[in-house]
């Protein structure tokens, strides 16, 4: 019997298993522990009865009656109340337009990086992520010295007598959107490029000898088989955007009320922590479904090539 | 359906539909395509056919406007092109890998050209339905390349490439991405569909079965240069040169001076003995040239034979391969050359000669090529 034992847990099946169990594992437990764990954590806070400044539990058990108590005015005040209503509306369309800006500034830049000589690539791909290897606080930082009043481009104009007196840049929707599309416009262009060189380029060759005009080319072949690398590039701008709070407090003026800054308030200003995590909740749904759609159409595609 | 430059070309001279003259290509000043000059028939299918290296890709690309040549002059009925972009020209082409749009299907691709034409979506649809047929690939005009086999690929890009109708049809290796046994039954199948559709074709292609069996006519090519143009029997049976005999089949070599020219034979005198040639070649005594003999015209016997004075060695077998349908053998002659010996297993008798046996090689003096250059 014992014999059995040791030979059932020495059996190379069992250890092959558990090798690759563990190798599994680890970013599983990683996400129940540091986003699951924290998810329904702040989902419980979004639902729960308050008494003062003492949450009330979800369960009762009295005189042998269960009672679970769900709390759910946050969430309908968020979908009636005119201000978050307007606040998700308002974060969704600058994060598309965003997404949309990155997509047109992106797409030349990573259809010339994809295009140049193979020696050029690896030192044009580093110039696009040389930004990371500085703070991102400092890098939106710097935007004011550029921005402001008194600032270089404002200088400068002055200098050249373009203009007599400061255009006003800083703290408007002009100059949170040069900082969003400034900070998120990598993340555009590095799954386009990956797209982008790996094309093979005897198809473009192929449309142009029957009959395509260059530009005709690049709208039915180039952008189409460079689709995979858009979604992802979207996906890629669109989900941080939507929840940004560093751009908008430091760049934005006092109009934008973007999401992230909601929360913010919810939680520090108002000590609303339930109507906080409402927030919070809402905006991971909210992000849930690009994500879903994204996914969607990886397995699609997968599913096509075979693979 | 073409460019209007293109639409009177009625009385032009057939002989000369294509016609390529003293082009030249460059690429970081070595030349890949070295001053070629050739006509090319209407209606004829017309090989390239060289190594890896020797400028036919070059040329081929070229012809469809991918590259620019750095001098001379491409002339297709009776329009000059050479600076057209590859959009313009009545010019299509079957690229090696097929070049199929992966994101389209076979009904799509076929009409990717006919709708750059804006024409009705009648006419497309109509069109793209005869080459489906052309092609007999009707039951799989919705399906994407990626579901199709090799073959059928290759059928879909032959289609796509005759659509338009073209003034010249370009094949890039068209028969290179198959398997062998596939290869064989395709070479014919394509013949028989260009052949019908009746364009001009030029094919490139380092496979010299594939061009013998495609092409009206050859051109052996080498490092830039088109050595010989001719039927694939003047190519194998009369080359021009010792590159094209060697590169054509298998040949035996034999250098030697000449040493008597009469119109009707003359002699060459080689160390391996009198070679007999069964015509004159009008050259000056005791100039150095080569003679060069297939393998499947000598015939080995174990006696000898009753005239031994001309075009008789004698040596002993030092290889032999049994290939079914032939068998080979390395005869080794007593003054060292190696000679290569093809015999029809027709005419073998099922007498396989054993190595080291001591044998005659005989052949008759109209199967030897006198080669001057």
């Amino acid at each position: 019997m014992m014999k059995r034992i040791e030979n059932f847990w020495h059996s190379p099946a069992l250890r092959k298993g558990w090798g690759k169990r563990s190798v599994i594992g680890i970013p599983y437990i990683f996400l129940i522990l540091f986003f699951s764990l924290p998810f329904l954590i702040v989902f419980k806070l979004s639902i729960s009865d308050t008494e003062g400044i003492r949450f009330k539990d979800l369960f009762d058990y009295i005189d042998g009656v269960a009672i679970l108590r769900v709390r759910v005015s946050n969430y309908l005040f968020l979908m009636t109340d005119s201000l978050y209503v307007y606040t998700y509306w308002y974060s969704i369309k600058l994060a598309a337009l965003n997404t949309v800006i990155c997509l047109i500034v992106g797409y030349p830049f990573a259809y010339f990086m994809a295009r140049a000589p193979a020696t050029w690539r690896p030192t044009l791909l580093m110039l696009v992520t040389l930004p990371f290897w500085t703070s991102y606080l400092l890098r939106v930082y710097a935007w004011k010295g550029l921005l402001d009043d008194n600032g270089v481009i404002n200088n400068f104009l002055i200098w050249a007598h373009v203009i007599d007196s400061p255009i006003k840049m800083m703290y408007t929707s002009f100059s949170m959107m040069v900082g969003l599309v400034y900070t998120y416009l990598p993340f555009m262009i590095l799954p386009l490029y990956s797209t982008l060189v790996k094309m093979n380029l005897t198809l473009l060759e192929a449309a142009s000898d029957l009959g395509a005009r260059p530009l005709t080319t690049f709208w039915l072949i180039t952008v189409p088989l460079s689709k995979a690398g858009i979604i992802a590039g979207s996906m890629l701008v669109f989900i941080p955007s939507l929840g940004e709070y560093v751009i908008p407090e430091l760049l934005g003026g006092p109009e934008t009320q973007m999401i992230g800054r909601t929360l913010w308030n919810e939680f520090f200003s108002n000590n609303d922590w339930t109507m906080a995590s409402a927030v919070a909740v809402s905006m991971v749904v909210l992000i849930l479904i690009p994500l879903a759609v994204f996914n969607k159409y990886q397995a699609d595609s997968g599913a096509a090539k075979g693979t | 359906m073409q460019p209007s430059g293109f639409a009177q070309e009625n009385g032009m001279n057939d002989a000369s539909y294509l016609r390529i003259h003293r082009l030249s290509k460059e690429f970081d000043s070595v030349a890949a395509v070295d001053d070629v000059t050739v006509d090319i028939r209407k209606g004829e299918i017309f090989a390239l056919l060289g190594s890896s290296g020797c400028g036919k890709s070059t040329l081929l690309r070229m012809l469809a406007g991918f590259e620019t040549p750095t001098s001379g002059s491409i002339n297709l009925g009776g329009v000059e092109i050479s600076a057209m972009p590859p959009y313009e020209r009545p010019i299509n082409m079957m690229f090696q890998s097929y070049a199929l749009f992966p994101h389209m299907t076979v009904w799509e691709n076929i009409a990717f050209g006919l709708k750059r034409q804006k024409l009705d979506k009648r006419k497309v649809a109509d069109q793209v339905e005869q080459m489906l047929a052309l092609v007999q690939l009707k039951p799989y005009a919705k399906r994407k390349p990626h579901q199709l086999s090799g073959g059928q690929q290759q059928r879909v890009a032959l289609a796509r490439s005759l659509a338009l109708e073209p003034r010249l049809l370009l094949l890039d290796e068209p028969l290179g991405a198959l398997d062998r046994k596939l290869r064989e039954q395709t070479q014919f199948e394509l013949k028989n569909i260009i052949k019908k559709v009746g364009v001009t074709c030029v094919m490139v292609t380092h496979d010299q079965e594939e061009a013998m069996t495609m092409a009206d006519r050859i051109a052996i090519m080498s490092s830039g240069a088109i050595k010989q143009v001719g039927t694939p029997q003047e190519i194998y049976e009369t080359p021009n040169c010792r590159f094209v005999a060697d590169f054509i089949g298998n040949v035996n070599l034999f250098q030697g001076t000449l040493v008597e020219d009469q119109p009707d034979h003359c002699v060459i005198e080689t160390p391996h003995g009198k070679l007999y040639v069964g015509h004159g070649i009008s050259g000056a005594l005791g100039m150095t040239l080569c003679a060069a003999l297939r393998p499947e015209n000598i015939v080995l016997q174990r006696e000898a034979p009753a005239d031994r004075r001309h075009n008789c060695v004698q040596g002993k077998i030092k290889e032999s391969a049994y290939f079914g349908a032939s068998s080979g053998y390395r005869v080794i002659l007593d003054s060292g050359l190696q000679l290569q010996v093809t015999i029809p297993s027709t005419e073998r008798h099922s007498d396989m000669l054993e190595r080291g046996a001591s044998v005659f090689a005989v052949w008759r003096d109209t199967s030897l090529m006198v080669l001057t250059q």
